[in-house]
């Protein structure tokens, strides 16, 4: 175990550059495997649609001159490659002439403030459950409970979402049945608005909360229950420590490790958001991006939402790589 | 030596059973044992894998978890019987008066612990919360009673080898001086030269604090160098007590005549004695003598009457058919028989 050394972080920065430039280069090459060009097809689609269109061929030209689509492909490239440092995505096809930079940047703190929330909860209230489930010390009727509470499992998250809003929004009329807040409202940092805020989001996020924390907390039981046959366990009894402590301290302390990495890999995907649940809660995130670029074939803004989920997943890794040593002292920063 | 015989044992089991459920009836793991540790002494407990020895630790120790369970039997610590003690004040013994030295050595320490916070967390745990500037002093002077140097205070359990592991484990159990140690094959894991040391260094520190210990193994060898006396269990009976001069000089229950014939020599080359008919099944003992159908002597009698613990001679007692009390009460001396059928 050492300090967090200047070469272990450059190694695992470098590594994180490289994981960043392969994707983005499959990205690139990836739809230029297929035959024709963009531009082609839309004019194609317009004459289609229209019948005729006048001077086609110079629409064609002139478009692929202005898209920089008849340089080299070397140069096409670098210019690809310059513009995504500066998180230049281009333009929305559907929305022009809104940049893909606007969209992303106006959906993605709904989504990553929603779903960090959800995901943060599900995790520790999921390890929570999970670790009773496997302790001795847990009352018999809580061990009954906790599986009945897990049936949200095996339901997908839509449905879900919309029991939780049949219940508390129509039904009960508790929640509001759509939106991340109050129309009408200007976003600013009063209470009222972040008020708003809350209320809005806790039927999403409790529909991710309640669909996914079964996962974690069957993983954990499972981490718990091979913690408990090891032998460190005996001894921590026979020194009669105080049971708490020890569930804490050398149970749950050790069971939680593959936790934390696999926690850390739904971190880096939370930015996709939960393209469903948010199209359901009609809530203006990534999800909801996703979800019409698809539809509307808007491929600046596809390429850029996969660019930033990349980018998130691979943050996400590097940031484990680099405090996981300090959880687990037997992954060393020291080179082996 | 510091072996009082003549005081009241500070450990007396009696009867102690523990059973593991399985769902073809239970296993008579541990089946009515009995002994007394005396105070400084160190008793011995060896058998083949599977008799029960590490499981009758764990009764004694009242660490038995599902599927096993102690059925029935007295554990009395300085008088106190551990069975039937509240969790809690079963805490309050533990460590202080009772402390353990396990049986894998790899896998005994808390991987994301430092070796200091493994021992400190015991000596809280009992005296309660207290400044560093004091603890850590005395953990340091536990590494330096087991021959650690003290820059293993500051490490954690995979930065040291099989052997410093397991002096850490032996630094942990006197931590608080405790009255019995229950080493439960301690140096099993270990090679012959490290096995050495270790065995040495538990002798010392042993020695120094002046606690009985129970040490469980099956090496006879190691055993005879290290232990006062030596209890022979078989399929969850001790089968003789003895101590360790007069076991190897003048084994009687044939099973540990067999185990010590076993102990393999440099010398010669010889034949495993212990190989002769099977083991019952541990669910389902038949009547009479437990070690009847692997016995070289069996008699009609061992088939039908359990034999009963008798003093042969001065502290050593055996449970055997071939020693009863002839009429004018001395024993009629098998032995020779025994080992040459």
């Amino acid at each position: 175990m050492g300090r967090l050394t200047l070469g272990y972080f450059l190694r695992r920065f470098s590594i994180f550059l490289v994981t960043i430039w392969l994707a983005a280069t499959l990205i690139w090459i990836i739809p230029r495997l297929a035959p024709g060009d963009p531009i082609t097809a839309m004019v194609g689609r317009m004459i289609r649609q229209a019948g005729y269109v006048e001077n086609s061929d110079i629409i064609i030209e002139g478009w692929r001159e202005r898209f920089g689509l008849n340089d080299s492909l070397p140069v096409q490239y670098v210019r690809y490659l310059g513009n995504l440092v500066r998180m230049d995505f281009g333009y929305s096809l559907a929305y022009f002439p809104t940049t893909v930079g606007e969209i992303v940047g106006r959906a993605l703190p709904w989504t990553v403030g929603l779903l960090l929330v959800a995901v943060t909860i599900t995790f520790f209230l999921g390890n929570f459950l999970g670790a009773l489930l496997a302790w001795r010390g847990t009352p018999k009727l809580v061990k009954y409970l906790i599986p009945v509470g897990m049936i949200f499992t095996s339901i997908p998250s839509i449905l879900a979402a919309i029991f939780l809003l049949y219940i508390f929004a129509f039904f009960l009329d508790w929640f509001p049945l759509t939106g991340a807040y109050k129309a009408g409202m200007t976003p600013s940092l009063s209470i009222e608005f972040i008020t708003s805020v809350i209320h809005h989001g806790t039927l999403p996020a409790l529909s991710v909360v309640l669909v996914s924390f079964g996962y974690w907390a069957l993983g954990m039981r499972g981490m718990m229950i091979t913690v408990e046959g090891e032998d460190y366990m005996h001894l921590a009894r026979a020194k009669g420590l105080n049971p708490l402590y020890v569930l804490y301290r050398y149970m749950i302390r050790n069971a939680i490790l593959p936790q934390v990495t696999a926690f850390a890999i739904t971190l880096g995907t939370l930015v996709s958001g939960q393209v469903l649940v948010e199209y359901i809660f009609a809530y203006q995130g990534m999800g909801n991006v996703i979800f019409s670029a698809l539809r509307n074939q808007d491929f600046p803004v596809i390429q850029g939402t996969s660019f930033i989920l990349i980018l998130m997943t691979a943050l996400a890794v590097l940031i484990i790589d680099l405090i996981y040593p300090l959880i687990d002292p037997r992954i060393s920063y020291e080179r082996s | 030596m510091t072996t009082s015989w003549n005081q009241p044992p500070v450990l007396k089991v009696r009867g102690l059973k523990v059973y593991y459920e399985t769902p073809k009836g239970d296993v008579l793991a541990v089946d009515g044992v009995n002994f007394d540790l005396f105070k400084g002494e160190t008793l011995g407990l060896v058998g083949e894998s599977g008799c029960g020895k590490s499981t009758a630790a764990m009764g004694i120790l009242q660490l038995v978890t599902p599927p096993g369970r102690v059925v029935d039997g007295e554990v009395l610590l300085e008088g106190h019987n551990l069975l039937g003690m509240s969790e809690q004040a079963l805490r309050a013994v533990r460590w202080i008066k009772l402390a353990l030295i396990p049986q894998g050595a790899m896998n005994s320490l808390n991987p994301t612990m430092k070796v200091s916070a493994q021992i400190k967390d015991a000596i809280i745990a009992h005296e309660g919360k207290q400044a560093n500037k004091g603890i850590k002093p005395r953990i340091l002077e536990l590494l330096t009673m087991v021959g650690l140097p003290g820059r293993v205070y500051d490490l954690y359990p995979h930065e040291l080898s099989g052997g410093m592991k397991q002096r850490v484990c032996i630094a942990m159990a006197i931590a608080l001086n405790p009255t019995v140690i229950i080493a439960d094959e301690s140096t099993s894991a270990l090679d012959v030269v490290v096995q050495r040391v270790v065995a040495q260094t538990m002798l010392k520190v042993k020695d120094a604090l002046g606690v009985s210990m129970i040490m469980i193994g099956h090496d006879m060898g190691l055993m005879a160098q290290m232990v006062d006396r030596i209890a022979v269990m078989y399929a969850g009976k001790i089968v003789e007590i003895a101590p360790v001069k007069e076991m190897f000089a003048e084994p009687k229950h044939p099973y540990s005549q067999l185990l010590i014939e076993s102990v393999p020599s440099l010398k010669e080359r010889k034949p495993l004695k212990i190989t002769e008919g099977i083991t019952h099944d541990p669910r389902n003992p038949p009547p009479g003598c437990i070690f009847q159908l692997r016995c070289p002597f069996v008699m009609d009698i061992c088939r039908v009457q359990p034999p009963v613990m008798r003093e042969t001679n001065e502290g050593q007692l055996v449970a055997c058919h071939l020693y009863p009390e002839s009429v004018d009460g001395s024993l009629i001396n098998v032995a020779d028989v025994a080992r040459n059928p």
